[in-house]
């Protein structure tokens, strides 16, 4: 047990501190949620429209960020070898690298999450559903991300590979989420919107562990 | 894998079969395509889509193939890396661009279809987003695999993600009921029997066919060329060894 918390201590400190931490998506979010007004015009009625979606499709490209850092320095400097020969099983660590890529990044941008919509122009009667939707789909994000993270590694152009393998992934939890936030939006019921949602991050947590450590045992290998 | 046939699991059978299998395939794809395309624009024009119609025999198979494609490509990606099996590989690897040509084709027949029938050339519903998303996994599969040098680790990697991919498959097909949509459910296969009179699902059901013979005779082709390249590739290690 002393070994799991060892390992979740140094987890969360890496991810916090590796690069930036979380400034970096965080910075990166800003810089999306920015760019929409730019983009589309600053009428308020236009943007209201769109506002939660928008805030939602930047959190998953936010997400995307970090990913890259998750696994790659450790296969580098050799790190990556002793978490698989630690009786620690390798499942388990890449459940404690996305529980760390959660922390510092999924949780700090849920929390920006509402400020965003509600700078575009969204109702801040969204606020806790977009912070809950933001939360929850950070579980996803991190845990789906982790498989492309781990796929890329050892692969040329690896940064750019991770999007395009995981973006397709990301559809679901995007679709759920947005949904959901569309509906409360419009006075319709949300919840199954939500509960799909925390489906795919449950499915996402019991599975994405098994298909990371395939992949890093198969970089390893 | 002792209980697979030894066509299929031995390269040199395989080699063997797929030699006189894989034109005979084509033969019977050009066969049914000729007799299906006939049947196909000589039916009368439906009372409401009038000529485009004819476009489903088009895109009908070709997104039934798109789906089937991706099922082979799982199939074989899983064997390849349970039983480390080189010719899975192979097949796993000619399976992807083949479903992505297909997948291709039914989008672009789809729109071309969507424009006089829905008055719009795309439409972000569930079905054909969920097909979008079938495209861009194919894509991803083939850079994955593309983007490392070492072979034996590409293809392992690339096996994962297409078994991670395939989750999305079961979307794809409860899309239609999942997001409510303008596109249309299958009509062929329900129960009480075709929505579609004769005229029109049996040239339908020969096109299927036909695409089916078309895959099956492409992928043989593809898995060929594979082995062959493998097979080079090992006799020019040998002779730079000495």
């Amino acid at each position: 047990m002393s070994r799991l918390a060892a390992l979740i201590a140094r987890e969360t400190t890496l991810a916090w501190g590796r690069g930036g931490g979380p400034l970096v998506a965080l910075g990166f979010y800003a810089c999306v949620a920015t760019f929409l007004p730019l983009a589309i015009g600053p009428q308020h009625d236009r943007l209201a429209a769109i506002a939660s979606g928008a805030a939602w499709v930047g959190l998953a490209l936010a997400s995307l960020l970090s990913l890259e850092r998750m696994f790659e320095r450790d296969y580098e400097d050799g790190a990556l070898d002793l978490l698989l020969l630690s009786p620690v099983p390798l499942e388990l660590t890449c459940l404690v690298k996305c529980v760390g890529q959660w922390l510092a990044a999924g949780a700090p941008l849920a929390l920006g999450a509402p400020v965003a919509a509600i700078a575009l122009g969204a109702s801040p009667a969204l606020t806790p559903l977009i912070f809950a939707c933001a939360l929850l789909g950070g579980v996803a994000f991190a845990f789906v991300g982790g498989i492309g993270a781990a796929l890329s590694l050892g692969a040329r152009r690896g940064g750019l590979l991770t999007a395009v393998i995981v973006l397709p992934l990301f559809v679901p939890p995007v679709i759920f989420g947005g949904g959901a936030l569309a509906n409360f939006a419009g006075g319709l019921p949300w919840a199954g919107g939500f509960a799909f949602l925390g489906a795919y991050a449950a499915a996402a947590v019991a599975f994405g562990p098994l298909a990371m450590a395939a992949a890093c045992r198969n970089a390893l290998s | 894998m002792s209980w697979a046939p030894a066509f299929l699991s031995n390269p040199d059978r395989f080699m063997a079969f797929s030699r006189w299998a894989a034109p005979m395939f084509g033969l019977i794809a050009l066969a049914l395509a000729a007799v299906g395309l006939y049947l196909g624009f000589t039916a009368p024009e439906d009372y409401q889509q009038g000529q485009t119609v004819r476009i489903m025999f088009i895109h009908v198979p070709a997104a039934q193939i798109s789906m089937f494609a991706y099922v082979c490509l799982g199939v074989a990606s899983f064997l390849a890396l349970i039983f480390r099996h080189t010719l899975a590989d192979c097949a796993a690897q000619a399976a992807a661009p083949l479903g992505a040509a297909f997948t291709f084709l039914a989008l672009v027949t789809g729109s071309l279809w969507g424009r006089p029938m829905w008055g719009t050339w795309w439409e972000w519903d569930g079905r054909l987003t969920s097909v979008l998303v079938m495209f861009l996994l194919y894509i991803a599969y083939m850079a994955l695999r593309a983007s490392m040098d070492d072979e034996a680790k590409a293809a392992r990697a690339a096996a994962i993600l297409a078994l991670v991919g395939s989750i999305n498959l079961p979307i794809i097909h409860f899309s239609v009921e999942w997001w409510n949509s303008i596109h249309q459910g299958s009509s062929l296969f329900r129960k009480g029997g075709a929505a579609m009179p004769p005229v029109f699902w049996v040239p339908l059901l020969l096109m299927a066919l036909a695409y089916m013979s078309a895959f099956g005779s492409l992928w043989l082709v593809r898995i060929r060329g594979e082995v062959w390249r493998r097979r080079a590739d090992a006799a020019a290690l040998r002779v730079a060894r000495g």
